[in-house]
């Protein structure tokens, strides 16, 4: 998973493969490039505008996208069919791909109490800064969700300071509390139910992430902009009860 | 409305339909039932919508206790069936009067489907009532389920009859639900990802509703974990220790790790009755052939359909 020392991509030109026999998968390369994932949320947005019948889901990742279809309605070479749609639009709409609209910046308030937070000392003892330097650079980077996966709702945030990089726990935690905010790797993200992970947490929100009674279920969506704000442990609690 | 009391749970019985298909962008696994197939028959036999909701048992039953007659049709892996102590048949819709309903041991294979006309009437979320067991939600407080539990079943006919009254007709199933060598089509992913079809594989006792897992001569060049990227149930993934995994339909929207190919859908079904030990030889196939596979599936679905309307169901009894 490098990030660097690979040339990016052309994004006109995806690989197309037969992820299942209602899906297509379009990859473009093996990195977490901040503009290949900000063109893959473009041209997500191009589709669902589009919204074409036979559309049946579209799920992006870092590099990658898998368009789900209504295989009956398009009949015997639905995937020969929905690669050229998908490669019409990146040839006609290349220069629209190319400049991202932004997406609104959802702020969610974190606690960094070390009641909430199991790895905040030692992360900070790894990284070689005080606990005020590691929450001020966490909570004040800007963050894009790069994508949705794991689990219903969890974020992966890119735009993690490089800085602040850290190993995943070497075993994982069997229970993380829902809400948890942690850092994995060059990533942070955010557990929207409690389970078990292998991220270390550095805080917790008391908003919740995923809720299958609201709609949508989601509180965010691959290619909104996320801004951390600290909370006190008493607005924390606050908070809590007033949802 | 009336409830069905559930008196014993079974192994692990939850309720399904056809999934959720909308949400995967979101994280949302699709869930709905495995054996697809057996599912739609059950409902079919009772004239219900093919997607309506149904309890799909692994390996032991539940027991239940029914309040009124019901219209009732258990499909799938063959399982002991009894309304008191008497053995109810398979694949075929039955009146049943109150009383209490036992599905017991499944004999070979891995989950039975029981249908109850109207479906069962769990909430609907995000399109489905199928039960999410990962993130918790769906069917019964999205969970299998436990002692005590009601469960939601519309309007049934009045029936004045003291004993079972199963219809004189069934469908015929043609599933080999034992142990014996199965063929799974896949369509392979092609170089460099390794191929599953050089040697017979055995599904493993580490499966569940999320993945198969395949006990085998580990294959080459498994390990390094790629940058993650959708799945879809029916992927085959590679984890490091070289033992293939065929996600189903509970699995995760997006993973690491490398992948060798799909699992055709006509297939699927049978992983879903491929109990541990079943022996399953993969055989690579074109999307073109995929396709076709599907075709003859529904074709098939559109002449049990005619048969059944052909005969005295439950739409002209009640």
């Amino acid at each position: 998973m490098s990030t660097t020392a690979h040339p990016v991509p052309d994004f006109t030109a995806p690989s197309f493969t037969a992820l299942a026999d209602d899906a297509l998968l379009l990859q473009w390369g093996q990195q977490m490039d901040p503009i290949i994932n900000a063109r893959v949320h473009a041209l997500v947005a191009r589709i669902r505008r589009d919204s074409p019948a036979w559309l049946r889901d579209c799920v992006p990742a870092y590099a990658s996208l898998a368009i789900f279809f209504d295989i009956i309605a398009l009949g015997a070479d639905a995937h020969h069919q929905v690669q050229t749609y998908v490669a019409g639009l990146l040839r006609d709409d290349a220069s629209a791909a190319a400049a991202p609209t932004r997406s609104a910046v959802v702020r969610i308030p974190v606690c960094y109490h070390p009641s909430l937070a199991p790895d905040l000392e030692t992360s900070a003892q790894a990284l070689d800064m005080s606990v005020e330097e590691l929450i001020e650079r966490h909570s004040q980077a800007d963050y894009r969700v790069a994508m949705i996966g794991f689990a219903p709702g969890f974020p992966y945030l890119s735009g993690l300071p490089e800085n602040l990089a850290l190993p995943r726990l070497a075993t994982p935690r069997a229970r993380v509390e829902a809400g948890s905010v942690a850092i994995g790797g060059n990533q942070t993200g955010i557990y929207p139910l409690a389970g078990p992970g292998g991220w270390r947490i550095l805080g917790r929100t008391p908003l919740r992430l995923f809720d299958p009674r609201r709609q949508p279920p989601s509180l965010l969506v691959a290619g909104n902009q996320v801004r951390f704000v600290a909370i006190s442990l008493a607005e924390f609690q606050q908070h809590k009860e007033a949802l | 409305m009336s409830h069905w009391k559930v008196l014993a749970p079974g192994f692990m019985s939850s309720l399904q339909d056809r999934g959720r298909h909308a949400y995967r962008h979101l994280g949302i696994a699709r869930s709905g039932a495995l054996d697809w197939d057996a599912a739609w028959l059950a409902n079919r036999l009772l004239n219900n919508a093919r997607d309506a909701c149904v309890l799909e048992i692994t390996l032991q039953g539940p027991r239940l206790r029914l309040p009124a007659a019901a219209w009732i049709a258990v499909t799938g892996a063959p399982i002991q069936l009894c309304w008191r102590d008497i053995t109810l048949p398979m694949n075929r819709p039955i009146l049943v009067p109150a009383g209490e309903l036992s599905l017991r041991g499944v004999g070979q294979g891995l989950r039975s489907y029981l249908a109850v006309r109207g479906g069962f009437q769990a909430t609907t979320t995000m399109g489905s009532r199928s039960t999410d067991l990962r993130a918790g939600f769906g069917g019964i407080d999205g969970r299998t389920l436990r002692a005590g539990d009601q469960l939601p079943v519309g309007p049934q006919p009045a029936f004045r009859g003291r004993l079972p009254a199963p219809t004189r007709w069934w469908i015929g199933d043609d599933v080999d639900y034992s142990l014996h060598a199965k063929q799974i089509r896949y369509v392979p992913a092609g170089d460099p990802a390794p191929t599953l079809h050089g040697q017979r594989w055995r599904s493993s006792q580490r499966g569940n509703r999320q993945g198969l897992q395949l006990d085998g001569e580990p294959l080459p060049g498994a390990g390094a974990s790629q940058l993650s990227e959708p799945v879809a149930p029916g992927t085959i993934q590679l984890p490091p220790d070289g033992l293939p995994i065929v996600l189903l339909a509970d699995a995760q929207t997006v993973g690491g790790y490398q992948r060798l190919g799909h699992v055709i859908t006509a297939d699927l079904p049978l992983l879903a009755q491929a109990a541990p030990g079943t022996e399953l030889v993969f055989q690579p196939v074109t999307l073109a052939e995929a396709y076709d596979a599907a075709c003859l599936i529904r074709q098939r679905m559109v002449r049990l359909d005619l048969a059944i309307q052909s005969r005295q169901g439950p739409r002209n009894t009640s």
